[in-house]
């Protein structure tokens, strides 16, 4: 454990994607030597859009498989792993914020929040979470901290943009992840509340202390926070194939 | 969330698609439900009528069905008649001198036991008299003995008993000779109550109506077999009606002998006076032997020219093996057919929403969820949509039934009681077709298991 201290939450070398285009021919759309983040530490991408940002968060929550490199997560390299396994660590250790909410029309808010729970353990029953509160006392209390405690029964077809995304920050924080993915979560948020969302997802990570990796194209989220990187640095793709 | 909430949620969500779904798979229930206790009830109707109390029926030589029409269901039309003095030839004992000493009239040999009584080892034997209508329903002339002798029931074991009144006597001081008992479903059907008159018509529905009517004197309480639907009538009674002497024959050439079809003279209704015992004739005997007489019985009667002595379990057995059990299956066959049409209609709903659902699909494995999960879920909801299908076509299947009685049961004397389970197959027929229903969701549940995450998100 001792060890753990020392090394990055997440380490990636050497990471390579690439995919088949028609016609034959491969483009590489990642190439990422080394990235690494720190526990609780919170990391904005900055790149325009096409420079494979959503490929490289699909990579590290493991629901695309790179080609070759390593993607290490507290030490454990998780390019072996097989699907159920990542599907597994993504359950359990990561939390997903999309550009497009992605909230399910079918389910309420809260129900949305507690269906990030759902996945991390198998059964057909509801379950009880370490600590001894229940999975919708869980649930209620981060609907609290997103400030929507009256909306929790509403359906996102009922709620604005800007509180369906704070919907959707509660549900990626609701399984008490370790690293937060966030793409481009203001992208479809009105001006207005594009620095609260962000706010309330640096406010939260640091509360949880949970690590964030948040992409974006907008100067005005990545000054929020201390440390920026250009995704074109990172991604040496970028460099040989400009879009 | 548990997946099922997850998969009641979804079903929610799509609320008329789930609803018709499971719509579908209860009306196929249903249907297979009805099948199996239509068929039941034919079965079990059939099986206890041929359980009436009896176990031949001697009549004319001819159709043994026709026989086993005539007397048991009240169907078809009556073969021809025998010799009442044949008819005696069963009377236990000194039952044929004492018959003699109350009709009176021409028997030969009148001082013996009937040649038959050896057999009969203290059985009874009830003579009918049939062809006439009341009404619509038929008129049984017979002895008091049929309502007296006679059990009923499933296991043969339930006297008749009377809802109102009593049975009919052989002569009583009021009416003499013209008493009458009705089944229930002809009371109901012709509106009649102790004391009304009925009034049978020679031969056929539309015949000519006997002048001399009969007083209801019984009503039969239900009994879920034929006889509610028949209208009886003391034969004493019956014989005096115009008609219904049986002339003289010659002997050599079987002729009528002219002006022999006379009844007797009688002075007024309770007149004391009967048909003589040559003038009479028999449509049916029924026959109850003790012991195992019966079997030795029919092939002693069947070897006479012009009697015949039918098992009506044994004809009633051969007519369900050729006729009602495959009819069964191929009902069955068909009604199973319903049920995959509902299973596909599952499958097609699930389906169809699948491509509205990818998105939904990619999300949650986004959240964690595997391709297990997913696969769980779409099983779990085409679950539910069968289960609640089913059960409420099992319950639907059940309620027609009963719900069917006030139209059914005149026609057939069936009576179809509440969830009566007419059928051992149903406990596996329709788990077996929730179950189908259930596996038509795995097509849909593999198109969710292969959906690519990636590029739904």
């Amino acid at each position: 454990m001792s060890q753990q201290i020392d090394r990055a939450l997440l380490a990636i070398r050497e990471l390579k994607k690439h995919y088949d285009e028609p016609g034959g021919g491969r483009l590489t759309v990642l190439d990422v030597p080394e990235f690494d983040i720190s526990r609780g530490e919170q990391v904005v991408l900055r790149g325009e859009s096409g420079g494979g940002k959503t490929t490289l968060l699909h990579v590290i929550s493991g629901i695309v498989r790179a080609d070759s490199g390593s993607i290490e997560l507290e030490g454990v390299d998780l390019m072996g792993f097989s699907e159920a396994k990542r599907d597994r660590i993504r359950a359990t250790k990561m939390g997903y914020v999309f550009q497009t909410f992605n909230l399910l029309p079918a389910f309420t808010a809260l129900e949305n929040v507690r269906l990030g729970m759902s996945f991390a353990q198998s059964g057909l029953m509801g379950r009880r979470v370490a600590g001894g509160t229940t999975d919708l006392d869980r649930a209620k209390d981060l609907m609290d901290r997103v400030g929507l405690s009256d909306r929790m029964h509403y359906l996102p077809s009922q709620l604005s943009v800007g509180q369906q995304q704070r919907v959707a920050v509660a549900r990626s924080l609701v399984n008490r992840p370790i690293l937060l993915l966030a793409d481009e979560p203001t992208a479809n948020v009105d001006p207005a509340n594009q620095d609260r969302i962000v706010e309330l997802i640096a406010q939260q990570c640091e509360h949880e202390a949970v690590a964030l990796l948040l992409v974006t194209h907008s100067d005005a989220v990545a000054r929020r926070f201390s440390r920026v990187e250009q995704l074109s640095t990172i991604n040496q793709a970028l460099q040989r194939t400009p879009a | 969330m548990s997946l099922l909430s997850i998969a009641l949620r979804n079903l929610r969500y799509r609320k008329l698609a789930s609803f018709l779904t499971a719509l579908s798979m209860a009306l196929g229930v249903a249907l297979v439900v009805l099948v199996l206790t239509v068929s039941g009830v034919i079965e079990k109707s059939l099986e206890r009528t041929s359980n009436v109390g009896y176990n031949l029926i001697v009549g004319s030589k001819g159709s043994p069905l026709q026989l086993v029409f005539n007397t048991v269901f009240f169907l078809s039309k009556p073969v021809e008649n025998v010799p009442y003095s044949y008819y005696m030839e069963y009377l236990p004992g000194d039952g044929r001198q004492r018959e003699y000493a109350k009709l009176g009239g021409e028997l030969k040999e009148p001082e013996r036991a009937g040649l038959y009584s050896f057999l009969m080892q203290g059985g009874f034997a009830i003579p009918l008299c049939m062809g006439d209508y009341v009404g619509e329903f038929r008129c049984i002339a017979t002895t008091p003995d049929y309502f007296g002798l006679l059990k009923h029931g499933d296991r043969n074991d339930q006297d008749y008993r009377f809802s109102q009144g009593r049975n009919f006597e052989d002569y009583s001081q009021e009416h003499g000779y013209f008493e009458a008992v009705v089944g229930s479903q002809v009371a109901a059907a012709m509106g009649l109550k102790i004391g009304d008159e009925i009034f049978a018509s020679h031969g056929a529905e539309s015949g000519d109506t006997h002048s001399q009517g009969f007083r209801v004197v019984g009503i039969l309480e239900p009994t879920g077999n034929p006889n509610d639907r028949g209208a009886f009538v003391n034969i004493e009674g019956f014989y005096l009606l115009e008609g219904h002497v049986a002339p003289e024959r010659d002997e050599e050439s079987g002729l009528e002998k002219r002006g022999t079809a006379q009844g007797p003279e009688r002075a007024g209704m309770l007149s004391k006076v009967r048909l003589p015992i040559q003038k009479r004739e028999v449509t049916a005997i029924l026959l109850k032997p003790n012991g195992f007489a019966a079997i030795g019985m029919e092939k002693q009667v069947n070897k006479t020219k012009f009697a015949q002595a039918v098992s009506p379990i044994g004809q009633i057995e051969g007519l369900l093996g050729v006729f009602v059990r495959p009819l069964r299956w191929a009902l069955l066959a068909l009604t199973s057919l319903v049920v995959i049409v509902s299973a596909i209609s599952i499958l097609v709903s699930i389906y169809n929403s699948m491509n509205e659902r990818k998105k939904d699909i990619a999300v949650m494995r986004a959240l964690g969820a595997s391709r297990d999960h997913i696969t769980a879920i779409i099983l779990l909801e085409s679950l539910l949509i069968a289960l609640v299908g089913g059960f409420a076509g099992w319950i639907v299947g059940h309620a027609l039934g009963p719900l069917s009685n006030p139209w059914t049961m005149p026609a057939t004397g069936v009576k179809i009681d509440w969830m009566s389970v007419q059928s051992g197959w149903e406990w596996w027929i329709v788990p077996g077709l929730v179950l189908v229903g259930t596996l038509a969701g795995a097509i849909p549940a593999m198109a969710a298991y292969r959906t690519p995450v990636s590029r739904n998100l």
